[in-house]
């Protein structure tokens, strides 16, 4: 039997088919499953897995750890909540008088877990009321509230979790990038393969020299100059055109590995500039840089060279295996007989030598890591003077950098002489048989010469194309960490069919949002609504999730449930670039780019002309101070550029705001990093920011948000009160203590002041 | 500090309510280990539903036997960090890979999205954490089977 939903369910959930059977055993003829989440820990949180059912008429479970069925009938008094601590979840069931029952699990069953809760309140009301269900107006996804299609019951919001890996073929992979060079690929193969089939031709006519020349002459014939001349100029000749060839093959070639590489790392920066904060927070600069710069350069010189040279080999290999049997099969037998012992044993390193070098790899980004953090901080090193722990710091690193290249190296130096040792143990049984087949006059000497000349090639190729296979899988292991990066989906991602994006009016609606770092929970089931040119202050001890939540709004994260809406369209329905055109941002510490004031100040409008630029710094009151630099406008600013101090810096990135002209404005501690002289001076600055704009300024001196319209209080997430400032003042409540703890000692940081 | 000044007891919704003298009285305290790795046993923080501390506990022994029931059996409810004993299989060696695990709180599949997520603590500890943000802990590397630290040692 399979469960038709209530007709009033959200959506279809379908109960999994594992639960089918036991779920049907409890339910009574004419009793609807509502909703169901899955348990997957018990009470004493072991991994197990159990089941909460949601009909019509109660609330059944069968907990995970127990193999009795739960049975709560409805019944006034009963509340459902869950709350969440360090990924663990806790759902509970209380009445009146305590707690009736509690499930544990882990975050992956939440959202089913919040559907229950939600289904259970209708459920419960509409039969302690009579009342039926209300349907949901719409089609809403139960995780982010987003309106779903008629026909989906995915939400293309929420169901872009991807947990696939990569394809481990990575550097098949590179593909994507050779594509466009398809036709200069196929030239230089053609190329290759003409100067290899003309690198063949000498040892050929080493065989007749050997036999019509030089074997008659021992036995008292004359050499004749003509036949001489014939074959020299023969080998001379193939020389000639193989040196042509294989230098037209190795340009062209060259040239597009090059090219191929510096397309891998332009896509993958312009990849990595589009990933979330999200990412880079998790990253440390470091190992980004050498991914995208050393790595990149490491594909390169394996496609230009090694691979090159393999794959050349490959071919030799191939046509002197048809020239050898066309010359005496039995002969070519025993040349080729070490063979598949060497491609064994290069197969039986492989794996220690590819984890090896991707070990290498890590390990040296630790080291340059190691130096990412260590120069920036700098001051504090000296400061503390903590000069040799940070060389210690460092002297480890290596140490462990060395200690995995000394582990490697052992397999790795008993590799090539071995590759040796066998092929000169080929050598040995091509000259055993050769002399046994002599003696039996079945080849000719010349017939042993060009084998030994033909071997003397192969197996000296052999042992280069060992190689391969070490310097392959560090070229695969720099492909997949490049590979990795691409491979991550951004958590802002684009939409698939973005919304255009008309004119805004600026209306921000906040849709019962959560947000999740990590496993905690920064912003628990927030909802807001700030009209347009509305002036919003957030207020709140730092930690309070101020920042956090602009950071939602901005869409540099993404909500993990609820919605975030722009004049009622969901953010996440349109192109990030066009949403984030309509928002300026000013930050506590402002950042300037090297190059001069007037091109930061247009960063978010290149094309801005000199007037708009200007207008911008006047109205920014930035224009007279940028005046007073030597150089004016055109002053060089950021890393390695003019100093600016901190207010300066603030209001170059004021006109910069101003600049893009958007209807939203974000002011994030813009004034807090400086005095109260240049503070009042970035005020008269943010005023004409603000105007007409719709404003969500967070601040720590609360006697900056006076002009605000509404004041918006968090605390742990969650907000605590709203209202205009005298109505705040008046409740007397957590807007009043914060202010008066502020009053009590104006110059200390609110935080210390509780 | 061996006395507490609190008195801790659970009430009938399961919640540990704390009284003092000096402090007063709390409903739904929360007790919080300062070093959950480097010494569980050691500092124990009573924290009110408002996130304010209001009970400090220097040793988990110290506390008379009932008390410290209390707190354990409150921690054991809360706490998640289940330990990794073994490592059945991963799905890939590239992230993000499912591993199959083996862990003191049974068996379970986790997801790594990428190998930054898995952290050294100290010199054998490592901290792995799952997409869903559980923390699985691996106390000393050494001591786990050569199939687990070989398939580990692909990530490291």
């Amino acid at each position: 039997m399979i469960f038709e939903h209530a007709a009033n369910a959200v959506i279809p959930h379908p109960l999994p088919d594992t639960w089918q059977v036991d779920a049907a055993a409890q339910l009574g003829a004419d009793e609807e499953l509502v909703s169901w989440a899955e348990q997957d820990l018990d009470n004493r949180l072991h991994f197990g897995t159990g089941l909460l059912l949601l009909t019509n008429q109660r609330l059944l479970s069968k907990p995970a750890g127990q193999t009795g069925w739960l049975n709560f009938p409805f019944r006034a008094g009963l509340v459902l909540s869950q709350h969440d601590h360090a990924g663990v979840a806790a759902l509970e069931l209380h009445d009146s008088t305590g707690r009736l029952a509690l499930w544990r699990y882990t975050l992956a069953n939440s959202p089913a877990a919040l559907r229950l809760i939600d289904q259970f309140q209708q459920q419960l009301q509409s039969v302690l009321t009579g009342d039926p269900v209300q349907p949901p107006k719409k089609n809403l996804c139960p995780k982010c509230k987003g309106e779903l299609n008629a026909d989906t019951e995915e939400c293309p919001v929420c169901s872009r979790e991807i947990h696939q890996p990569p394809s481990t073929w990575t550097l098949l992979r590179l593909w994507r990038f050779a594509k466009p060079y398809q036709g200069q690929l196929l030239a230089g193969f053609l190329l290759m393969l003409g100067s290899t089939a003309a690198t063949l031709v000498a040892p050929y006519l080493t065989m007749p020299l050997m036999d019509k020349v030089l074997i008659p002459f021992q036995n008292g014939e004359h050499i004749q100059p003509e036949i001489v001349a014939f074959y020299l100029a023969g080998m001379l000749g193939a020389a000639m055109v193989s040196w042509s060839l294989g230098w037209a093959k190795t340009y062209i070639l060259a040239l597009v590995s090059e090219r191929i590489s510096a397309d891998l790392r332009t896509t993958t920066y312009e990849h990595l500039l589009q990933l979330s904060l999200e990412y880079f927070g998790g990253k440390r600069t470091g190992d980004l840089m050498s991914r995208i710069g050393s790595e990149s350069d490491r594909i390169s010189v394996f496609l230009s060279l090694h691979a090159l040279d393999f794959i050349t080999d490959v071919l030799m290999l191939l046509m002197t295996t048809v020239i050898l049997f066309s010359i005496n099969p039995w002969l070519a037998l025993a040349t080729l007989l070490p063979l598949p012992v060497i491609a064994w044993m290069i197969h039986l390193v492989r794996d220690r030598l590819r984890t090896g070098f991707e070990k290498i790899d890590r390990t040296w980004s630790e080291v340059t890591s190691v130096l990412a953090d260590t120069i920036p901080g700098i001051r504090v090193v000296k400061a503390f003077a903590q000069e040799t722990r940070e060389a210690a710091r460092f002297r480890d690193a290596n140490k462990h950098n060395l200690l995995i290249n000394d582990k490697l190296n052992k397999v790795w130096s008993l590799f090539s002489p071995t590759v040796s040792l066998l092929t000169d143990m080929g050598l040995l049984v091509v000259w055993a048989f050769g002399i046994w087949l002599i003696a039996h006059h079945n080849v000719t000497v010349g017939t042993l010469t060009a084998f030994l000349a033909y071997i003397g090639r192969f197996y000296g190729r052999l042992d280069s194309m060992s190689r391969i296979v070490s310097v392959t899988q560090k070229a695969a292991a720099a492909a997949k960490r490049i590979f990795d990066i691409l491979d991550h989906v951004s958590n802002v991602p684009e939409p698939t069919k973005p919304i255009a994006l008309g004119p805004v009016k600026g209306e921000i609606e906040l849709r019962n949002i959560r947000f999740r770092y990590g496993n905690r929970a920064v912003i628990k089931n927030l909802a807001l609504t700030i009209k347009p040119g509305e002036m919003v202050g957030l207020v709140g001890h730092s930690g309070s999730g101020k920042s956090t939540l602009v950071n939602l709004i901005c869409r540099f994260y993404d909500v993990s449930e609820g919605a975030i809406l722009l004049d009622g369209t969901d953010i996440r329905s349109l192109t990030v670039s066009s949403f984030r055109r309509n928002i300026g941002l000013v930050l506590q510490e402002p950042f300037l780019f090297f190059g001069t004031i007037a091109e930061n100040i247009a960063y978010g409008k290149p094309d801005a002309s000199r007037e708009e630029i200007i207008a911008a710094a006047r109205a920014a009151h930035a224009h007279e101070f940028i005046l007073r630099l030597p150089l004016g406008y055109d002053s060089l600013v950021g890393e390695r550029g003019q100093g600016l101090s901190g207010g300066e810096r603030q209001r170059i990135s004021i006109a910069r705001a101003l600049l893009i002209d958007p209807r939203i404005l974000i002011l994030d501690e813009a004034t807090s990093s400086v005095d109260t002289e240049t503070e009042k001076e970035i005020q008269k600055a943010l005023d004409n920011l603000v105007r007409g704009r719709t404003t969500i300024a967070i601040a720590h001196r609360l006697s900056t948000l006076r002009q605000a319209d509404r004041l918006v209080v968090m605390d742990r997430g969650e907000i605590v009160e709203v209202g205009p400032h005298n109505e705040l003042m008046a409740r007397e409540g957590a807007y009043y203590r914060l202010y008066e703890a502020q009053a009590r000692n104006v110059d200390t940081d609110p935080d210390d002041s509780e | 500090m061996t006395q507490p000044k609190f008195q801790l007891q659970r009430n009938a919704f399961g919640r540990l309510v704390l009284e003092s003298a000096d402090a007063g009285r709390y409903e739904g305290v929360v007790p919080v280990r300062a070093f959950p790795v480097a010494d569980p046993g050691a500092g124990i923080s009573l924290i009110n539903t408002d996130g304010h501390e209001v009970g400090w506990v220097d040793r988990l022994s110290d506390l008379p036997e009932s008390q410290r029931l209390l707190i354990e059996e409150e921690l054991a409810s809360r706490e998640f960090m289940p330990q990794l004993q073994q490592l059945i299989a991963v799905s890939s060696f590239a992230t993000p890979s499912t591993w199959t695990v083996r862990t003191d709180r049974g068996p379970t599949t986790l997801v790594l999205k990428g190998e930054e997520d898995i952290r050294r603590l100290g010199r054998d500890g490592l901290l792995v954490l799952d997409s869903h943000g559980i923390q699985f802990l691996i106390r000393d590397l050494s001591k786990l089977d050569k199939t687990s630290r070989r398939l580990l040692d692909r990530f490291l």
